[in-house]
């Protein structure tokens, strides 16, 4: 029997909702400064209305709706749903009002897919938006990517009293200190300082290939960002190949990798233990699925002799491929080279990267290596036990963090959300397919929104039909948020209609 | 007779001059249409075909001029896509304007080698250009700033402040109440 939500149920979610908004919302101050340094009068005022109607929205919810409440997890999940769904069209108000979208929904697209970091795009003219509307596009990433509610815990709480619900339902359900506030701040601690090293790395090495130090600079910062949080967006329509640079290729890359290693292991490493690195399972399996998937890429682009130098197969098949795997989406070629020369073996290495995505507790989507890692210990478990005498019992160990013992229930976990991705991936497939685009283009672009990557071959534009647009966005928040927290919400819906 | 053979000659000479001179008309007509600038969309599609052709390709400058010891790379936007193109330091012209929020960039026309895998660039799509001349000067882009837009920002303002001043009023309230419990 459904219960139907009391009105205690209804304020703690609006109260915590605009506690979310007003952090978030503080954010804006950024761009709006960055307005102010580079003197672009019009920005300014798109981002005080930004600043304005969510700061209102914020207060409002928390003046009307204050409690002091207990949190449940039903409360933490639909928070969590709730608040990307607001902020993303929140986050899309600076953007339409810069008149470089077509439509609010094409804002709504970008202010989403910054947020989950996807990195899918559907701004016009790219290349003449003001640097303070580049501040905001990837600072969402860096938002999301951190995710919104270490954003609200980072600098909003105090306590700890149910926090860590909120916290679990941004698909982080590993605490790194005791904590969830700690945790938080840890998170925040390492961000800002791989952003400084790397912004000072991105911005040293576009100095070097020629660009003024201070574009070189917000080039850095932006290109940081977004690879780091496994993004996708760039300044420049071109994307990392308005750089043609080999250096900025590499040192995007390294930036990458950071950024699907999880904060755990990014925190055994901080405390001196560089061992554990090689032992865990989620590198072991990440290590694996990137050669594995590199195979297909290279195989198909060789065959099709699409590049035909060993130097420009590398550069362009293993970018694309690291870009695929870490969910980040930058690119070194146009979308349209994807469809019409890359074959079929080469995209599909890709579609599977995308799939696969990295680490749990990072900032990438996809199924995870430590859910992938999972399903293939049970299914090597599986096969000793068959050669065992049927009285045998097998124990199959894996080391993530720490030496556990692979049980049902982790395995059970894994195998649904590897299957619901599946869903999703498909679900976006036959949408693409129902608007007329081919199949191998639809799963492309569906795995790519579904694994919040942001790869494109060439689907996503601002002339698609409305519909896909909408699927789309609805795959990049389930995709982000792993489904258990958007699922809740749709029960607490139902609930509130059909519930006694 | 001999008129006639003379006559016949001359025809003959005059059937090689116009022959000689629509072949040669031709050719320049080949050459004149293949001097017709190139979109970017039309290169990409059919990098194949255009593959280490001579192509024509005009284009705002975007961004930035990256000066590489003795070439340099501009990206060139036709307003389709935006292609790199790779010129030596002595054919680069004095470029005043990149295209930016503020400013509509150079635009040039640039006439070089077409590659879809260049094998000096790691397999970029780029042009190596040959000759580059400038078709417009940029300029400074003026920005309009909407009444609306104005309105709107002050009432936003305006409304969170005072949001704001009844959070904050009651926040101490209940501060002030919690102290007197005490």
């Amino acid at each position: 029997m459904l219960l139907r939500p009391r009105y205690e149920d209804i304020a703690v979610i609006a109260y915590h909702i605009g506690k979310i908004i007003v952090a978030v919302s503080l954010c804006l101050i950024l761009p709006l400064l960055t307005a102010f340094v580079f003197q672009e009068k019009a920005p300014v005022f798109d981002f005080i209305i930004a600043l304005g109607s969510s700061l209102s929205l914020g207060l409002f919810l928390m003046i009307v709706f204050k409690t002091d409440k207990e949190l449940r997890w039903m409360h933490g999940m639909v928070i969590v749903s709730l608040a990307w769904l607001i902020l993303a069209v929140l986050g899309a108000v600076p953007l339409y009002l810069s008149g470089h979208w077509r439509s609010f929904l094409d804002a709504v697209f970008d202010g989403m897919s910054g947020y989950t970091t996807t990195g899918l795009t559907l701004v016009q003219d790219l290349d003449h938006l003001s640097m303070s509307h580049q501040m905001w596009r990837h600072l969402i990433m860096f938002i999301g990517g951190q995710g919104i509610v270490i954003v609200a815990l980072g600098f909003l709480t105090r306590g700890a009293g149910g926090a860590f619900k909120i916290y679990v339902g941004e698909a982080r359900d590993e605490r790194i200190l005791p904590n969830v506030v700690q945790t938080a701040r840890f998170i925040w601690t390492i961000s800002i300082v791989y952003l400084v090293v790397g912004t000072l790395l991105l911005g040293g090495i576009a100095v070097l290939e020629g660009m003024p130090p201070l574009r070189a600079f917000f080039h850095g910062a932006w290109i940081f960002m977004a690879a780091y949080d496994t993004g996708g967006f760039a300044p420049q329509s071109q994307n990392i190949l308005y750089y043609h640079s080999f250096l900025f290729e590499l040192a995007t890359i390294m930036i990458m990798f950071l950024g699907i290693i999880n904060f755990k292991l990014h925190f055994t490493l901080w405390t001196g233990n560089r061992r554990e690195f090689w032992r865990d399972i989620e590198i072991i399996t990440l290590s694996s699925t990137i050669i594995f998937t590199f195979l297909f890429v290279a195989a198909g682009l060789a065959k099709a002799d699409v590049y035909p130098q060993a130097v420009g197969l590398f550069r362009k098949g293993f970018y694309q491929l690291i870009s695929a795997h870490t969910g980040t989406g930058y690119m070194t070629l146009y979308a349209s080279q994807l469809t019409q020369f890359w074959p079929a073996l080469a995209l599909v290495g890709l579609i599977v990267a995308m799939g696969l995505g990295g680490a749990m507790c990072s900032t990438t989507g996809g199924i995870k290596a430590l859910r992938v890692g999972l399903v293939f210990k049970a299914f090597i478990q599986d096969v000793k036990q068959l050669m065992q005498p049927e009285t045998a019992v097998l124990v199959e160990k894996f080391h993530h963090i720490k030496d556990l013992i692979l049980e049902d229930r982790q395995l059970r976990s894994a195998a649904l959300i590897f299957l619901a991705y599946l869903g999703l991936f498909l679900l976006g497939s036959i949408a693409g397919m129902a608007c007329g685009y081919p199949f191998l283009d639809s799963l492309f672009e569906s795995a790519s929104a579904g694994a919040n990557v942001g790869l494109s071959c060439g689907i996503t534009s601002a002339s698609m039909p409305a519909a896909l647009k909408l699927v789309y966005i609805f795959q990049m928040w389930l995709g982000r948020l792993e489904f258990v927290a958007v699922f809740t919400l749709i029960g607490f819906i139902m609930a509130m209609a059909k519930g006694k | 007779m001999g008129r006639q053979h003379v006559t016949g000659n001359r025809q003959q000479a005059t059937g090689y001059m116009l022959f000689f001179a629509c072949s040669l008309w031709l050719v320049a007509c080949s050459y004149c249409c293949f001097a017709q600038p190139i979109s970017s969309t039309e290169l990409i599609k059919n990098a194949k075909e255009y593959d280490g052709k001579r192509v024509v390709y005009q284009g705002e400058v975007i961004g930035d001029v990256m000066v590489r010891r003795y070439s340099a790379w501009l990206n060139l936007s036709d307003g389709e896509n935006t292609v790199g193109v790779w010129v030596r330091k002595e054919l680069l012209p004095q470029i005043e304007y990149v295209g930016s929020y503020l400013q509509k960039g150079d635009t040039l026309e640039i006439e070089g080698v077409f590659q879809a895998s260049c094998p000096q660039h790691g397999g970029d799509l780029d042009i190596h250009a040959e000759k580059v001349k400038i078709l417009a000067r940029g300029y400074k882009i003026e920005e309009k700033i909407s009444p609306l837009k104005q309105r709107w920002a002050r009432n936003l303002s305006l409304s969170a402040a005072l949001l704001f001043a009844c959070f904050f009023i009651r926040e101490k309230r209940n501060r002030w109440k919690r102290r007197l419990k005490i």
